[in-house]
């Protein structure tokens, strides 16, 4: 039993803890934090696999931007519980009942040949020939350099949508300003 | 001695299972939100682990792009989610069937 | 030559859609009238077209016009859409506009007293959408567009026939006349199939050319289906049911419908498919047979009825299985012949009772009386009180028996002559026989309508129809009186005989066997004569001299007075074969198979669909975790079957 098997049991432990926590929590502000934690425990495991690069990018991109979005929006929301009553006949035991269906499914799919391809053992060779970022970059900017262009287009289009969508109109801005002024808000 | 592949896409099908799970029972739109943030975390080490197996880079890059488009989604995804929050007063995805045709 | 063609066909058809679209805006005596002109342009373009035909050698008078289109186009089958015009389509045109035409006229004054505009109109529709079908059926080029006029003169019969349907028993003799129509006409469309599966096509000179090359069974089958559906459309037996109680209809439209034209279809569709009878020659003894057994069935039926127009139905029916004994002999010409003057004195003897019945009508008004207008008994004495009424029905009655030099005496005579120099003497003698018959209850109809005392107040304050309706009278009176003498004279070789032998060249050849006892012509044309002068004078001694009491011979013979009184109780005989058995598989079907299996299954089909749709309502909530489940539940099945059959 090598430190990297310790480790790795540690942080899926962890991982799967935070998500847990994260999807049981019923306060959101709660759940973004569980999140953040999760998300930290993954970009461990990638540098487990031996690419700090994308952990980097993980904890950046997810840990940091993203998930701070996440805290602006619940807080621009403000806490609101969860209801603890399920409206929808039968939704709460069916979602469990999938839910462990399909790790079971996935559990059983990964030992499939078909599906897996290679069942894996990674050498340490490999993790240092691939784990660096310069072979990751070249990947990335020779091959792909069409769809990398073309996400840098995606961004932008996400981004002009997300100011149209969250914009308030004029007229919007003053009928909500107006009840609020004279109202028990 | 290192860990095999197949354990990481064990942990992968479990938090991706997680997520359904979450998508499944969660009302707050918030909170379905970040479910599906968490399945798209437990894809995104699939595809590393099996990039180690397979020795390729491709998977690295398909999580470097799935990572940008997450960021793009989430974005939109949010603004979203204010906007209905503003009209309809929640953000309970149930309150949302008023939508339905 | 085409544009003539198509301008005949649909111009009576113009005619009816204008009156449908614009009617309500026009006066009721203008839509009669463009009516009437719409009928009378048709005559004249057939005129013309005609006189086209007439400037070619007689051989070459048949006119194809070019495919319009392909109307049904199946593997090889193929329908197209084209007219034929020629010697016997030329004549049948004529006599469908001519007469249409009077018809139409003499209609304008018999409809003036109906109630409501909408009526009236819907009377000169009908009657356009007759002459077109009519038209269609003459001169289309091959069964299939006969079929299709066929059809829609049924159709047009039916809606006349039940033209007042606010009556119970009009609208039941429409239904009669339809429902015992479609026996004949199922039969007539197997025909048509076997024709198609026999020779390749429906066109009729595909079909003529090939007759060498089919086997003679065939050929009679062929043949009997499409006589079976003459049967039906022209009244004979044992089809004949409906046409008496035709008579529910307008009177000018039995005159045109169910006395000049739409029952002849299916002599012109023997005639025009000649050359398949000749070639079948059992099913043209049939077609003889049936038709004199017809006439005189008919003729002893007419002979006691009372009901003026009855009297008329069956004197059709009878002089319709004249026809049939011609063209069942092989004296097509001849049969075409009777045909053209029997549209004349049996259009001018209808219209002739429509016009006594409108006077008789007249007077029952005046007298405060109510009394049945078709009912003979209740005449007499008219012949003072409507005097060009009884001058022109004496020339129908005259016709019709046959006297010397009328119209009737030549093409009747013509066709018994026929049917004797082919060899036929039993045929002969009934058909003489039935001619006598004929003589005397057209002159005793005449009789008891017209001479003598008036036997009711009604018909003591009769009056003298409106001019627009002794006109087409008096025409047709001129036209029954003479096209014998001026269409053949001399017999045999007369203007109908010229204009028509080519039409039937393919018929005739090798069927002019001289046979025969020995009698010219010339004497059989003296003992018709003679015949029908006998008839005429018993009908004269018993009506008018009194000097046989018809009274004391009806009970004196009883049992047969009282067969032919109920008409041989064929109708009831047919309720309790067909109809009644019909009702109750009819009423079995309604109750027991209707309630319990089609209505279970219509049920079954709603419980299952409501209790279907309460599942999948709960799929369309619109709560997005619904739907996610169920994808989840799809995913879940995908990766089972991946994971546990999939290797």
């Amino acid at each position: 039993m090598s430190a990297q098997f310790v480790i790795f049991g540690l942080l899926a432990v962890t991982s799967v803890a935070t998500a847990l926590a994260m999807i049981f929590s019923r306060n959101a502000v709660h759940g973004v934090l569980f999140m953040v934690g999760n998300f930290a425990a993954v970009a461990l495991l990638y540098v487990l696999l031996g690419s700090p690069f994308l952990a980097a990018v993980q904890i950046l991109v997810y840990a940091g931007a993203i998930m701070v979005l996440f805290l602006f929006v619940v807080m621009l929301m403000g806490p609101e519980p969860a209801p603890l009553w399920e409206h929808i006949p039968g939704q709460r035991p069916l979602a469990l009942l999938f839910g462990l269906l399909l790790a079971a499914g996935l559990i059983a799919a990964v030992n499939v040949e078909e599906l897996t391809g290679v069942p894996g053992i990674m050498s340490q060779e490999v993790l240092e020939r691939l784990g660096q970022p310069t072979a990751l970059a070249q990947t990335l900017f020779e091959r792909y350099l069409l769809p990398f262009e073309v996400t840098s287009l995606l961004l932008l289009i996400g981004m002009i949508g997300a100011v149209v969508l969250a914009k308030r109109e004029k007229h919007e801005l003053q009928a909500e300003r107006a009840p609020r002024e004279g109202g028990a808000e | 001695m290192i860990v095999p592949v197949s354990y990481y896409l064990v942990l992968g099908a479990i938090l991706f299972s997680i997520g359904v799970t979450g998508v499944l029972l969660r009302r707050n739109a918030i909170m379905v939100f970040m479910s599906i943030e968490l399945m798209l975390n437990a894809v995104n080490l699939s595809f590393v682990a099996m990039s180690r197996a397979l020795d390729s880079l491709d998977g690295q890059v398909f999580v470097f792009f799935v990572m940008t488009v997450a960021a793009a989604e989430v974005a939109v995804g949010l603004a979203l989610i204010v906007a209905i929050f503003r009209s309809l007063g929640s953000a309970d995805v149930d309150d949302a069937h008023v939508l339905k045709g | 030559m085409e544009t003539l063609l198509w301008a005949l066909l649909l111009v009576p058809l113009a005619g009816a859609v204008v009156n449908v679209l614009l009617g309500r805006r026009l006066p009721r005596q203008v839509a009669g009238w463009l009516a009437s002109g719409a009928v009378a342009l048709a005559f004249l373009i057939g005129v013309m077209a005609t006189l086209r035909l007439l400037a070619l050698p007689a051989e070459e008078r048949a006119y194809v016009t070019p495919t319009l289109y392909t109307w049904a186009l199946a593997g090889r089958f193929e329908v197209p859409v084209s007219l034929l015009f020629d010697q016997l389509a030329a004549v049948m045109v004529l006599v469908v506009t001519g007469v249409g035409f009077l018809i139409h006229v003499y209609s304008v004054g018999y409809m003036a007293h109906e109630p409501a505009d909408y009526d009236f109109r819907r009377y000169f529709v009908y009657l356009n959408l007759f002459v077109f079908s009519m038209l269609l059926l003459v001169l289309g080029s091959n069964f299939v567009l006969l079929y299709a006029g066929w059809e829609l003169v049924g159709l047009c019969s039916y809606l006349l026939i039940s033209f007042w349907y606010t009556e119970p028993q009009n609208a039941a003799a429409g239904r009669k006349a339809f429902v015992v129509n479609r026996v004949g006409d199922f039969a007539f469309a197997l025909g048509i199939f076997l024709i198609w599966s026999a020779f390749g096509s429906v066109v009729y000179a595909d079909v003529f050319e090939a007759v060498g090359g089919v086997a003679p069974a065939t050929l009679t089958a062929i043949t009997l289906l499409l006589f079976v559906g003459c049967t039906g459309k022209s009244a004979q037996l044992p089809l004949y049911v409906w046409l008496p109680d035709a008579m529910a209809g307008p009177t000018p439209v039995s005159a045109l419908i169910h006395a000049a034209t739409m029952v002849t279809a299916g002599v012109y569709l023997i005639a025009r498919a000649s050359a398949l009878f000749a070639a079948a020659t059992s099913t043209s003894a049939i077609v003889a047979w049936v038709g004199v057994l017809t006439a005189l069935f008919a003729a002893t039926i007419a002979i006691v009825q009372v009901d003026i127009k009855r009297v008329l139905a069956y004197s059709t029916i009878s002089q319709l299985g004249y026809m049939f004994l011609g063209v069942g002999v092989g004296a097509y010409t001849a049969a075409i012949f009777h045909l053209v003057t029997h549209a004349f004195f049996k259009a001018l003897l209808f219209l002739g009772a429509g016009s006594v019945m409108h006077a008789v009508e007249h007077g029952a008004h005046h007298a405060g009386e109510h009394v049945d207008p078709q009912d003979m008994r209740q005449m007499g004495g008219l012949w003072e009180r409507a005097r060009w009424t009884g001058i022109t029905f004496l020339v129908g009655a005259a016709a019709l028996a046959g006297l010397p030099l009328t119209s009737g005496f030549f093409s009747k005579d013509e066709i018994l002559a026929g049917a004797f120099l082919e060899g036929h003497v039993l045929l002969y003698g009934v058909g003489l026989l039935t001619a006598f018959l004929t003589a005397t209850y057209s002159f005793r109809q005449f009789f008891l309508v017209f001479a003598g005392e008036p036997r009711s107040e009604a018909a003591r304050h009769a009056a003298e129809s409106p001019r627009v309706m002794l006109v087409p009278l008096a025409v047709l009176a001129v036209l029954a009186l003479g096209a014998g003498l001026v269409l053949g004279w001399p017999p045999e070789h007369g203007i109908i005989h010229t204009w028509l032998e080519p039409a039937f060249a393919v018929a005739r050849e090798g069927t002019k066997a001289e046979g025969g006892a020995g009698l010219s012509p010339m004497t059989l044309l003296l003992i018709s004569s003679v015949v029908a002068l006998a008839g005429a004078g018993l009908a004269y001694g018993a009506y008018v001299r009194k000097a046989v009491d018809p009274a004391a011979l009806s009970v004196r013979f009883r049992p047969l007075y009282v067969l032919l009184w109920n008409r041989y109780y064929v109708d009831e005989l047919y309720a309790l074969l067909f109809v009644r058995p019909f009702f109750g598989l009819a009423r079995f079907l309604a109750d027991v198979v209707d309630k319990l299996v089609i209505d279970g299954a219509v049920n079954g089909v709603a419980t299952v669909t409501a209790g279907a749709h309460a599942l999948a309502r709960r799929l369309q909530a619109g709560y997005v975790r619904v739907y996610a489940l169920s994808m989840v539940l799809g995913a879940l099945l995908v990766l089972g079957y991946l994971v546990y059959w999939g290797r």
